[in-house]
């Protein structure tokens, strides 16, 4: 027997859980300064972050300076170029890519996309974002110790980072250790939330395979930092052990200015090992919440349901899985046994079948679409050249014998900035651009927008592929000035030259992006609920900016999973997850109830 | 490494078994049946705070895998004196059990409601975590008045590390088992407390794991002196 229904109330049954308890605050400061709303959280850090990887940007600008025009400024000397070195990377991969893709839309994205009202432990969701920005402080002020912020590199090896002689082997060191000590701190704090609020705080409908891919994202992502950031924390505690009681888990016996120092026989590759069974983790810590954003970019703007969905979802997981068994790429320089190099070599080329996968999906889910070039779209189409390019050049370094010639040149600079910084900030900015309406209520501007994009994508490609190039002529990372080096060709300086002047431009526009954000805020265009016709629980909420509790009265009910775009025999291009469905043959015996 | 591997794999292996069950053989873009008749929608039957405690755990063992490996390679150094491990961690060990156990008879007596066992019985939980900690203490006091201290071999520094980063997750489960006490003497029923009381068995019951992995290790780490020699100053630095 068959029945029609128009409305949900046929189809759900009540609750059996019942709704979380809200705490809803009356100030202003109980609102949007200690707030326990997860949207609001999200834009804090996501404003901290910004503000900091603005920070690192300006320390990137100075030291493209030092590169392209050496002896020119006299600010810039080799030992504060290490420390912004140092500061900008460790910024920029830590402080600004994990906080803003996991604190910052993990926040903001997974109560709505899920269907919660909130986080499922708001109170320690807070403290989260108030631990984060303390590490963050405690990171800028080690510019101002006696000594400076630490010139170690961001990998922060020992015994160099310690020692007498590396610009801030004091003070900016520990600030340094201690800062990442307590993210990691703050950052459990969120990341318990973020998983058990994914497991536990799903509306009625939302199986884990109607998910959007942004959440299967940020939930992997999240797992994989539970389990690899500790191997930071631990490598950050002994060093700081190591500088502070002379303990020697990473200091060998050394010998400094013709005295044995108080160090015997500790391991700097022990350390190489924790530092990268974290770092390698860490590059899927950012890229998988990227690979959930584009895919979900790619379809709402394509009209189009993202191909292969539920070979998007495994890859996630699989990528997930094999980042872990990888991390000693990054040492073989260090030396290893032949065969754990062959082992490490193998398992990095493996992962690149996952990723390469995910590849073709967002490119056969673009094929025929109806493809909007919208701001997000743009950038999400920017993301694929990149990381492919990025990824294309992993796939060398991934071999030991190609790896050991081009591991200290700037082929490695270009390569990981390809794939690691240049590819995610796009996922980022066309994040921004997608999600901004439903934030503030308002859209950005699209000119301004379109000008960003171009200038972004093609200024950091003028930045990145000539690096290539040097890496290949030989010319190394990490040093201070180049000059008078007989194998580097004087076209190499011109090169350096003219990558620096993109710089500074690549620089210079992204004011005009922070010029968009603030503009659009007070005079941006009202976007309504959904201006992108999507149909994710977010753009269903009754009110944009959603108010505390994200959904009104009654909780949404989800139907269908989140690609329904372009059906055949739908009228409207799009169904949001929540639209009951119209029509339903069933037996009536005990449904609905 | 292969410790911390071995851990990360059995925890991979658990999400990745339990997302082919909830995930396996579905398709979700044909998938529009009612609410009603979609079997669950994969979440545990458990409350939020249990599912975070797990994957807590999930992390402190992480921590703790990883901690051991790096002790398991830094052991291979021509510096390392075995540390003798002293009797008193025998007792300390004895006070550990005792908290676990007695943290098992609240969560029973929480179960049968009997709201005075409880008191009783997590009050001793604490008391004796608090002896074990006294105890853990004592034995640092002991080790450093005999001239073993932190920096004198990486052994000893990581005797200290281990205890010292098991403390601090006790003292963490001491602040919650603070907040369950003062609640359940001021209460006259076990309902208000029965979840911290599960909560606070659970997380003593790892920490007991924890603690016996470590003494364990410690225990079976073969006895060797350090291989250093005056020729060999260059790999172990001067005598200390």
């Amino acid at each position: 027997m068959s029945y029609v229904a128009h409305d949900e109330s046929a189809f759900v049954r009540p609750p059996e859980i019942g709704e979380m308890e809200l705490y809803h605050p009356k100030t202003f400061i109980g609102k949007y300064i200690w707030s326990q709303d997860a949207k609001v959280i999200g834009v804090q850090y996501s404003i901290t972050a910004i503000a900091v990887g603005l920070v690192a940007l300006v320390l990137s600008g100075i030291m493209r300076l030092q590169l392209g025009f050496p002896d020119t400024f006299s600010f810039i000397n080799p030992s504060n170029y290490l420390q912004f070195v140092t500061m900008h990377g460790m910024i920029m991969v830590v402080y600004l890519l994990t906080a803003l893709f996991l604190g910052g839309f993990g926040n903001y994205l997974i109560p709505l996309m899920i269907g919660a009202r909130d986080m499922v432990f708001p109170y320690v969701n807070m403290i989260s974002y108030w631990v984060y920005l303390f590490a963050v402080l405690l990171l800028m002020a080690s510019f101002f110790v006696p000594g400076g912020s630490t010139g170690a590199g961001w990998t922060l090896y020992p015994p160099q980072a310690i020692l007498d002689g590396t610009p801030g082997a004091h003070w900016g060191i520990i600030l340094m250790l201690v800062s990442l000590a307590f993210f990691i701190i703050g950052f459990t704090m969120g990341g318990l939330n973020y998983v058990v609020t994914i497991l536990q705080a799903r509306t009625r409908g939302m199986t884990l395979m109607r998910m959007p891919l942004t959440i299967w994202g940020i939930f992997m992502a999240t797992i994989l930092a539970l389990l690899a950031f500790p191997a930071l924390f631990v490598s950050a505690i002994m060093m700081i052990l190591d500088l502070l009681l002379g303990t020697s888990f990473f200091m060998p016996a050394l010998v400094s200015k013709g005295q044995h120092l108080d160090y015997s026989g500790g391991s700097p590759v022990l350390f190489q090992h924790l530092f990268w069974f974290f770092g390698h983790p860490e590059v899927y810590i950012v890229a998988l919440p990227a690979f959930g954003i584009v895919s979900d970019l790619i379809a709402v703007h394509a009209r189009k349901n993202i191909f292969g969905y539920r070979m998007m979802v495994w890859a996630i997981v699989a990528i997930g899985g094999l980042s872990f068994i990888v991390w000693a790429h990054h040492m073989y320089v260090s030396g290893m046994n032949p065969y754990f190099g062959f082992f490490f070599a193998t398992t990095t080329l493996i992962i690149a079948v996952p990723t390469a996968l995910k590849v073709y999906n967002w490119v056969l889910t673009l094929w025929r679409g109806n493809i909007h070039l919208t701001v997000p779209m743009l950038f999400a189409i920017g993301f694929i050249f990149t990381f492919v390019n990025g990824g294309l050049t992993g796939l060398f370094l991934g071999n030991v014998t190609v790896d050991l010639p081009l591991s200290d040149t700037m082929f490695v600079v270009a390569h990981f900035h390809m794939v690691m910084a240049v590819s995610p900030i796009l996922v980022i900015f066309g994040a921004i651009y997608h999600w901004y309406p439903k934030v503030t209520g308002r859209m950005l501007n699209d000119t301004l927008g379109k000008f960003h994009f171009w200038v972004t994508f093609l200024g950091t490609y003028a930045i990145y592929y000539p690096m290539h190039y040097l890496g290949f002529l030989g010319v190394p990372r990490r040093y201070y000035a180049v000059t008078g080096t007989d194998f580097i060709p004087e076209s190499a300086h011109s090169l350096n030259a003219a990558m620096t002047i993109a710089t500074l431009i690549v620089g210079a526009v992204q004011l005009v992006f922070i010029y968009n954000l603030v503009r659009s805020y007070f005079k941006g265009k009202p976007a309504g609920d959904n201006p992108w016709q999507a149909t994710t629980l977010e753009w269903q909420t009754a009110h944009t900016p959603p108010t505390h509790g994200n959904f009104g009265p009654t909780l949404p009910a989800v139907y269908r999973w989140a690609y329904d775009y372009s059906v055949p025999g739908v009228e409207a291009d799009f169904i949001p997850q929540n639209q009951p469905p119209a029509q339903k043959t069933a037996r009536t015996e005990g449904k609905p109830s | 490494m292969t410790t911390v591997l071995l851990v990360l794999v059995a925890i991979m292996a658990t999400v990745v078994w339990w997302l082919l069950r909830q995930t396996f053989n579905v398709s979700p873009w044909i998938e529009r049946r009612a609410i009603d008749d979609v079997p669950g929608d994969g979440a545990f039957f458990l409350p939020p705070v249990k599912v975070g405690l797990g994957v807590f755990l999930a992390v402190a063992t992480s921590l703790f895998a990883l901690l051991v490996s790096a002790y398991f390679m830094r052991m291979a150094g021509a510096d390392w004196t075995t540390l003798a491990v002293p009797k008193e961690l025998w007792l300390n060990t004895g006070a550990l059990i005792l908290s676990s156990v007695a943290m098992q008879w609240t969560r029973n007596a929480a179960k049968r409601g009997v709201i005075g066992q409880v008191r009783i019985g997590l009050t001793a939980g604490g008391v004796f975590t608090f002896c074990f900690l006294a105890g853990q203490l004592w034995v640092w006091q002991q080790f450093s008045a005999s001239g073993y201290f932190v920096f004198s071999n990486p052994a000893n520094a990581f005797f200290y590390l281990l205890t010292a980063v098991h403390g601090v997750h006790l003292l963490g489960g001491l602040w919650v088992w603070a907040k369950a006490t003062a609640k359940v003497w001021r209460s006259t029923e076990v309902g208000p407390v029965h979840l911290s009381v599960e909560l606070c068995t659970v997380y003593w019951h790892y920490l007991l794991l924890v603690w016996i992995a470590l003494f364990a290790l410690l225990l079976s780490t073969p006895p060797r002196q350090n291989n250093c020699t005056p020729d060999t100053v260059a790999i172990c630095g001067p005598a200390r």
